[in-house]
Parts: structure tokens; sequence; C-alpha cells
């Protein structure tokens, strides 16, 4: 009766120490589409940003192309698949109800028995993954986390629905969370707000598309596009602001501004809500790579360093949002 | 309360820094969509601009009703008296 606990609690920081993004081979140009939703190639520009999107193919699955990414950003990191303690994976398009997708990742990246398990926070899920992560290393939960956002959304978008066909996309993106003398993950800001959660969403249950009158039917993912808008980019834009003066910095002090890639005019339309400074890059991954929910942002995070327009050590805003609706930011310093 | 002219060229400041419209053009007999170019979503960012600068709520339903830069004006000034 006596006895006290143990715990594992340390005092230690957390912080990015990887990156890496899987993306299919197969490029869909926005010519391949105009005909079914009877748009134009300027008309998606235009509304989107969007000239291209990646489409996986049957082999490239939520899996596969999550172990491909997680490869990545563990070179990236410079540990071994044996140091990883826990495999977080965010994602709406695994379609299997159980087991998890992270669980069969896990085996296949050779970890030793990671702890692992999926998250569903839509857009939201890799933001919502790192703050576990982080919240794990400071914790002693885990030593090192592997934070996976992967979809494959192709798989459930109606390929004639004007406001979502051209928009959705597929991909993989992970980060190596671990353990740091400095800060480098800063205080997550995050919520959800179900009384939306009809603006995002799945159009019904599997149980009702298998049993449909008509025959068995993919469930589609449904969205409203000028309501989405409007939440996305003021309220975002608050939590956003809340999420720099959470990591005690000021806009100045930012260097890179990575918002979930959902559609470059609520990135333009953010960055101008939140009077970022002109010399704050904005990722627009989503000009060559379409919507990919949790995969967006660990994939425009690779783009920029691959490009030059963000280096090891940069403050990094970021912020994800979706269905549910459900958000989360926060401030890191990039891998 | 401010004058119908008023309102107009506060609404023609803001379709100028959204869309980049010539304020001159926005006038009360022009069309957002067919003459002023203003598509779906800065229609929103339009909205949202307009609400905070003239004190007024414009719910998503009544967009759709907005046609010209004159109904915007009128629907400001019905429900900001």
């Amino acid at each position: 009766m006596s006895a006290t606990i143990r715990t594992t609690q340390v005092s230690r920081e957390a912080r990015l120490l990887g990156i890496g993004g899987y993306r299919p081979a197969r490029i869909v140009p926005n010519a391949e589409i105009v005909e079914r939703i009877d748009s134009s190639d300027e008309w998606i520009r235009t509304r989107s940003g969007i000239a291209t999107r990646r489409w996986a193919n049957e082999d490239e699955t939520v899996v596969a192309m999550s172990v491909a990414a997680s490869g990545k950003a563990l070179a990236h990191a410079g540990i071994t698949p044996d140091q990883v303690g826990c495999v977080v994976v965010s994602t709406v398009t695994h379609l299997y109800q159980t087991p998890s997708a992270a669980a069969e990742i896990a085996y296949k990246l050779g970890t030793d028995r990671a702890a692992a398990f999926d998250i569903s926070a839509a857009c939201a899920g890799f933001c919502y993954g790192v703050s576990l992560g982080a919240d794990m290393v400071r914790g002693g939960t885990a030593d090192h986390v592997l934070v996976i956002g992967v979809e494959r959304l192709s798989d459930l978008t109606d390929q004639t629905d004007r406001s979502t066909a051209f928009i959705f996309a597929d991909g993989a993106g992970a980060a190596v969370v671990g353990p740091s003398d400095e800060p480098g993950i800063g205080p997550v800001v995050w919520g959800s707000d179900g009384q939306h959660l009809d603006l995002i969403r799945q159009r019904e249950e599997w149980r009702d598309a298998l049993f449909a009158p008509g025959g068995p039917r993919m469930p589609h993912l449904t969205m409203e596009g000028n309501a989405v808008f409007r939440w996305a980019v003021y309220e975002m834009a608050k939590v956003a602001r809340e999420a720099i003066d959470a990591a005690g910095i000021t806009p100045d002090d930012l260097d890179v501004f990575v918002p979930h890639q959902a559609n470059m005019r609520i990135t333009d339309a953010m960055a101008r809500a939140l009077k970022l400074p002109a010399s704050v890059v904005t990722a627009r991954d989503i000009i060559e790579q379409g919507n990919t929910s949790a995969a967006s942002i660990p994939l425009a995070i690779e783009r920029l360093l691959e490009t030059g327009q963000a280096r090891s050590g940069d403050l990094a805003l970021l912020i994800g949002f979706g269905a549910g609706l459900v958000y989360a930011a926060q401030v890191v310093r990039i891998p | 309360m401010a004058s119908t002219e008023e309102i107009r060229s506060g609404l023609a400041d803001i379709v100028n820094e959204i869309a980049g419209v010539p304020a001159a053009d926005v006038q009360l007999d022009k069309s957002f969509t067919d003459d002023l170019d203003i598509d779906s979503l800065s229609m929103v960012e339009v909205v949202v601009a307009a609400e905070e600068k003239f004190g007024v709520k414009i719910p998503d339903d009544e967009v759709k009703n907005l046609a010209t830069v004159g109904d915007a004006v009128a629907f400001i000034e019905r429900v900001g008296t």
C-alpha cells in the first residue's frame, strides 16, 4: 500500500528531427479532370491554385506510401527504426476499420515493437500528431515518435463532384519527433467545432453505402466550399495568431508559414488576414500536389527544404484544419 | 448611419483591396460577378470585410441575393439601421 509508483517523467524538450515525403508517381493535370466536371484549367487554377495533383496507383497503398516517407524521415533524422518508440498515423483513407495502419507500418519499417495507433483528425491530423509526439518525448513516454500523415483521397472522391474532384489528392509525409536541448515545438493551440460537422464529411456511413438500393457505392467526401473558406480564413487566422503568441514570438520572428494545403485561395487570404511580414516564405505545394489532407504539411515542408526556400533551424508556423471541424497550430523549428 | 454614397464608397475600397478592381468601377448598377469579376470566394472576403467595416451581419443565405453593388448597399442600409 505504501509503495510509490515509479514514472518515466523526464525534463527535456522536443523538436522535429527529420522529415520525409512520398509523392505518387502519377501526375494528373487539370486537363484530365475538366471534362467530368464541366470546368477548365483556368477555372481550377483561379479557384484553387492547383495545376496538377498526384493520384496513387494500386501498389501505392496507405501503408506503402507511409513506409517510403518514413524511411526518408528516419534517414533525415539520423536514427534507425529500432529507435522509434511510437508510430502515430493520421489518415481518413485507410479503408480498414481495424487493425490500424500504424501497426503494419511499424512492423514493415522494422521497428522494435514500437507502440502504434491511428488518429482521425482529418486535415489537422499532422499537427495533432506532432503535438502528441512532442508530449510523449517531453514526458518520457517515447524517445522518438514517428508522426505520419497519409491519404489516398482519390479513393473517396466523387470524380464528378464540381466542388471536390479537382482538389483532393494522394500522398504521405512523415516526421520524427525526438529529444532536444532547446525547445523546438511550441505549445499547440487546438480544438474542435462539431456544430459544423456537415461542412466537410463522408456523405454516408459504410453500411448505407454498401447496402444502397441501387447497389454498393463508395461513400464519397463532400464539402461546402464557401462556408469552409470563410471558417478556414478568418477563424483559423485567429488560431494561428494564438499559436504565435503561445510560443512567445512575434510574426517578425517567423521564417516560414506552412498552412494545410487546402486551397491556395485560403492560404493567400489567411496570409493577408495574419498580416505576415513579406520576409515570411509561404508554402504553396498545393500547385503541384493538390490537397492531400493530413499529408500536406509534411510534404510542403519537405518541398521547402528541397528547393532551398527553408533551412534547418528556421521558425515555422504550422496550422492544420479540416473535417470535424478540427484544427491545430504550433510554431516549430524546421528540422 | 452612413449615407448610401458612403457605404458604396466603403464597399468600393474593400473590393479594390481584395480583388484589385478600380474603386471608381464599383458603382451601384454593377454586378459583382459579371461586371467586376468577383468570384464566390472573393465575395466571401468582401462580405467579411463589409461586416467589419459597417458593423453588420450578412448571413451566408443572404449573400447569394446580393447580385449588384446596389443590392449590397441596400442590404447594409436596411440591417444597419
